[in-house]
């Protein structure tokens, strides 16, 4: 390679590159080379498969890499081909599930929402009164309704909560009888994160029917199954919204008192506002964790198959429990091409797989609304996160 | 107003917890006028200053014993809410620390809002004008006033800051290290105000920068402390002149010309 350099390029600051290193093209050859020979490999051991040959590829791809990059880079080039190789990988491994149940859950549910039967989107304007045996129609408004619902009031009981207590440890939990009760309470949502959510659920149960004067063991409310599930949000509540407000400098507390401004506005105007990004974050967090939790509301809620918008009185459906319900009823029988709903009298085609088709829907709609939820907070977070810009 | 009165301060002991860091402090501070503190690190002169408006005891299990009297009132009257106090003596941090959620204009009307005080639209504008002019920011900053504050220049932020303060109309302003983080230009700048600024404040300031004590203060405190673990002391006080040509003490003689320890 010339090192002399005319008088042109000198105004464009060239990077000196290390003569030894190899265009990329060698790497992607090589990894090539590598998946050919995993695909000969494993089809004379007769176990030839996509997934097989893309593992054992990785492999020899990583092995022929470090060999011939070492022969013609040195040593260090290599050690830095195979690191770029691993963190490739570690990211294809981490990112694999994720694509995958995203892809699954789109392809099977997307199908049965926009399916014709009886209408195009029908699935999630219907709920399942009548539906009945392999019924080709049927829906999920009243597990959304119920979901939702659900989420709201256990959201309601654990976001002030949280907060506030959160706020406790944080501004008042700093000497004497304060900090000791903080190290208390501390203790105590490190042992509440760690509760079985089937516990929570029985939990909710356990209370309603200890406190409630009608001694009706089978009592559900929907309410039930919100206090189960704030028991499980109130620690992650409170522990992001913790390490939130701790992020918020001392500085700007200090400047808000400067200025003559009371504790209480202080935190209000100034510590929160100004975690509020991070707020919401977390928030939304425990919100997702909780919103998929199957067990403390197949418990406390059961199911129903209509609409059922009180929260204090009956069972209420909701998404968990309706894909565990559906998927478990399995494959239908159709005895005749056709099932006629007993309530409305309409008829609808049958179909063996409208369960698990159900399900898959289902867990569509779950996604749906979690993302809605993730795309809100991160418009909240955006629209209040302390600017810097000029 | 009333002919200003100075600050007593009277046998002031300063507590962090068990740990008595700064002793029986005795000072009567001019009214209208610079007053500097110096002295090594760990002398305890940020946490005089921070007494005398009762931000000393945000810091958990931090609290003082004695009197401050400002305009007659002592402040550690236990009927007397620091709030108060503090509305009264204003301060100015070593590091700018403008809310960062908060455009220009609200940084400078943080005092009115965010203690949900109810402004009209032409009072607001004419209290960021005269805050801004008193911090000599208004020129610089006048067109992009609903900007955040945190996209100024760090010398730019301090002087903000200042006009924070002085927007509440307190009677004190207290400064502790205001221009240690800034360059030569934008401690010039500071510097400046602070001459302005003692015509309508009494100012308190406190700097490591003993040409900064000489150029901008009338009066001079000097805090020195034993050792480690030992309490810090107002070795001595007097005109700022005297301070540095001619001091009584033999520790702020060895500490002004740099023959310290």
């Amino acid at each position: 390679m010339s090192t002399t350099t005319s008088p042109e390029s000198t105004a464009q600051a060239v990077r000196p590159t290390d003569e030894r290193r190899l265009p990329i093209l060698h790497l992607i050859a090589m990894g090539a080379v590598a998946l050919v020979l995993a695909a000969v490999i494993l089809a004379v051991l007769g176990t030839l498969s996509v997934a097989g040959v893309l593992i054992l590829g990785y492999v020899l791809h990583l092995v022929l890499a470090y060999v011939y990059s070492r022969i013609r880079e040195g040593r260090r080039w290599a050690a830095d081909r195979v690191m770029s190789l691993a963190v490739i990988g570690a990211f294809a491994i981490a990112m694999f599930p994720l694509l995958s149940l995203l892809w699954e859950v789109v392809i099977r549910g997307g199908a049965r929402v926009v399916a014709a039967s009886p209408t195009p989107f029908a699935f999630w304007t219907s709920d399942m009164s009548g539906i009945i045996g392999g019924a080709d129609a049927g829906g999920v408004l009243h597990a959304t309704i119920g979901t939702l619902l659900i989420t709201l009031w256990a959201s309601i009981i654990s976001i002030p909560v949280g907060l506030f207590t959160a706020i406790f440890l944080v501004e008042y939990a700093d000497t004497g009888w304060r900090r000791t009760l903080g190290k208390g309470v501390t203790f105590l949502i490190d042992v509440m994160t760690g509760i079985p959510s089937i516990v929570a659920g029985l939990f909710g149960l356990a209370l309603f029917l200890t406190f409630m004067p009608a001694d009706d063991q089978s009592m559900r409310m929907g309410i039930m199954g919100s206090v189960a599930l704030s028991l499980l949000m109130i620690p992650t509540v409170v522990r992001s919204s913790e390490e939130m407000l701790r992020l918020v400098p001392m500085d700007l507390r200090e400047a808000a008192y400067a200025l003559g401004v009371p504790k209480w506005l202080t935190i209000v105007r100034v510590v929160l506002r100004t975690a509020i990004a991070g707020l919401t974050t977390g928030v939304t967090l425990a919100i997702a964790r909780v919103i998929g939790e199957t067990a403390p509301l197949l418990l406390t809620v059961g199911m129903v198959t209509g609409i059922n918008w009180n929260m204090f009185d009956g069972r209420m459906a909701t998404l968990p429990t309706f894909i565990n319900q559906q998927y478990r009823s399995g494959s239908a029988t159709c005895l005749n091409e056709q099932v006629t709903n007993p309530i409305n009298g309409e008829v609808y085609a049958c179909s063996v797989s409208t369960n698990i088709d159900r399900a898959w829907a289902a867990a569509l709609t779950l996604i749906i609304i979690v993302m809605v939820l993730n795309v809100v907070a991160r418009l909240i977070s955006h629209y209040f996160s302390p600017k810097t810009g000029r | 107003m009333a002919a200003p009165q100075p600050i007593n301060v009277d046998s002031l002991n300063i507590y962090y917890g068990d740990f008595l860091a700064v002793e029986d402090v005795t000072v009567q501070i001019e009214p209208r006028s610079v007053t500097a503190l110096i002295g090594p690190s760990g002398c305890g002169k940020s946490t005089f200053l921070r007494t005398l408006n009762r931000m000393h005891e945000v810091i958990p299990g931090a609290y003082a014993e004695g009197t401050v009297e400002i305009d007659g009132e002592n402040i550690y009257h236990p009927k007397v809410d620091p709030v108060n106090v503090r509305r009264r003596v204003g301060m100015v941090f070593q590091k700018a620390n403008p809310f960062p959620t908060m455009s220009i204009r609200d940084n400078v009307l943080a005092g009115v809002k965010l203690n949900n005080r109810r402004i009209s639209k032409k009072d607001a504008d004419e209290l960021v004008e005269t805050s801004l002019k008193g911090a000599n920011l208004w020129e610089e900053v006048k067109d992009r006033l609903d900007k955040p504050g945190m996209g100024l220049s760090g010398g730019q932020q301090q002087r903000l800051c200042i006009a924070r303060t002085i927007a509440v109309r307190p009677e004190v302003v207290l400064m502790d290290e205001p221009c240690s983080a800034l360059d030569p230009i934008s401690t010039l700048a500071i510097e400046d105000l602070i001459h302005e600024l003692k015509e309508s404040y009494t100012i308190v300031i406190v700097t490591h920068n003993m040409q900064q004590a000489s150029r901008v203060s009338d009066r001079t405190g000097f805090f020195n402390i034993a050792g480690t673990g030992k309490p810090g002391h107002l070795i001595e006080f007097d005109d700022t002149q005297k301070m540095f040509t001619n001091p009584e003490n033999k520790q702020t003689e060895d500490y002004i010309s740099g023959r310290f320890g």
